[in-house]
């Protein structure tokens, strides 16, 4: 455990691991998103009272799920930047906040295609929905704080604090259903219980958030490569890979 | 692990209690904003005030649903199963509309306990089912019940 953790320490550890990483995560992550959502928007039954329009939970729901946890992790890459001083955490972090960034815009926005029909409004200014926003401008946030300071350590240093005092939004989101009258309902799924929903429209709802997770965990890697070449463009390894054409 | 580690993880948890506590305070502190719409055993305790733009959710009970056939006027009481406010609007009801569904209405309460909405929104729950378990379900309530001898009890929307 310590070992792996002490090895993620090397910027060229992680290259190698992630390219091995990055077919199985994109090709079996494609596979069961696009299963989920075809048998989703396709083959499940509607429901009884919505019709079709539900349908639009096997986007909503992934990209809500995968917002929060994107957040988690990063706020785990926190306290790892500011403890351990490891600079792959921060390359983590700087690398997903626009994804998350973007996934909670996506989780607003199929909110609100699906508020209109169904509630009879776009918006309103419930505790779900505000926690909601107020995430997708901590990501901005931490996007714009990383951005504009230009050393990489106080920039890390400050994304992390950021980062994780924004942490305690999550909580907040999670049960601001329970906690607080709103219009937005309870989490259907529930770690303790069975899903209040039928099966034939939770297992395709299951494969797509899986999907998306695995093909966040791709876009990830990418990102991080990426990030990591630039940040070590100097270093003897990067300019033998480079040399190499680029194949490992 | 390393003191100065030991030291620093003890900063940043320090950070994180710290600023959820704070939170935790502001929000308790603020519930009541927080909270999108007033019960109507809220309403009837008199905690809602009067002629003030507030929200009120419940379900709406069954059978309390009048329809003005002039006009859009629609009456209509939500309940949360303890008490009871009566509501009146005027325009057009979501789709989800229905007697023992829930809805959030935006209005004033005015002086004789009757809550005047400029807006219905609907809400709906975290059960999915699909039309066909729905029907299978309600035979079997329906079955129940006049095994029982008790009432029929027709359940939501239909």
């Amino acid at each position: 455990m310590w070992q792996i953790f002490h090895k993620l320490g090397s910027p060229k550890w992680f290259y190698g691991i992630a390219s091995r990483l990055m077919p199985w995560l994109l090709w079996v992550g494609v596979a069961l998103f696009i299963a989920g959502v075809i048998w989703g928007l396709a083959f499940a039954p509607p429901e009884r009272l919505q019709g079709n329009s539900y349908r639009i939970i096997y986007i909503h729901v992934p990209a809500a799920f995968l917002a929060q946890s994107v957040y988690v992790m990063m706020a785990v890459a926190a306290v790892v930047t500011l403890v351990w001083r490891m600079k792959l955490a921060d390359v983590f972090v700087k690398s997903v906040a626009p994804i998350g960034a973007l996934l909670t815009f996506l989780a607003l926005f199929t909110g609100a295609v699906w508020g209109k029909p169904t509630w009879g409004t776009w918006w309103v200014w419930d505790a779900r929905l505000t926690s909601m926003l107020i995430l997708m401008l901590l990501y901005a946030g931490a996007i714009a704080l990383g951005r504009a300071i230009q050393d990489e350590k106080s920039s890390a240093r400050a994304v992390a604090v950021l980062v994780l005092v924004g942490v305690v939004n999550i909580p907040i989101i999670q049960y601001s259903v329970e906690w607080w009258n709103t219009l937005h309902q309870p989490s259907t799924f529930k770690l303790t219980e069975k899903p209040k929903m039928a099966s034939e429209m939770w297992v395709p709802l299951l494969m797509a958030i899986l999907g998306l997770y695995m093909l966040f965990g791709w876009l990830a890697c990418l990102r991080m490569q990426t990030e990591v070449l630039v940040r070590e463009g100097r270093t003897r390894w990067v300019k033998e890979l480079i040399q190499q054409g680029g194949t490992r | 692990m390393h003191p100065i580690r030991k030291k620093r993880l003890t900063i940043v948890l320090f950070l994180v209690v710290g600023v959820s506590v704070a939170v935790a305070l502001t929000t308790y502190a603020l519930r009541q904003n927080i909270n999108l719409f007033y019960d109507p055993s809220q309403i009837a305790a008199g905690e809602a005030p009067v002629d003030v733009r507030i929200r009120a959710g419940g379900m709406v009970e069954e059978d309390s649903v009048i329809r003005d056939p002039e006009s859009l006027m629609v009456e209509f009481k939500v309940t949360d199963f303890s008490s009871s406010v009566l509501v009146e609007y005027t325009g057009i009801l979501p789709d989800l509309f229905a007697e023992g569904q829930g809805v959030v209405a935006m209005g004033r309460l005015n002086g004789q306990g009757r809550f005047v909405a400029d807006q219905v929104l609907a809400k709906h729950d975290e059960n999915y089912m699909p039309p066909e378990v729905n029907e299978a379900l309600e035979k079997a309530a329906n079955k129940r019940a006049s095994e029982s001898g008790g009432q029929l009890e027709t359940s939501a929307g239909y």
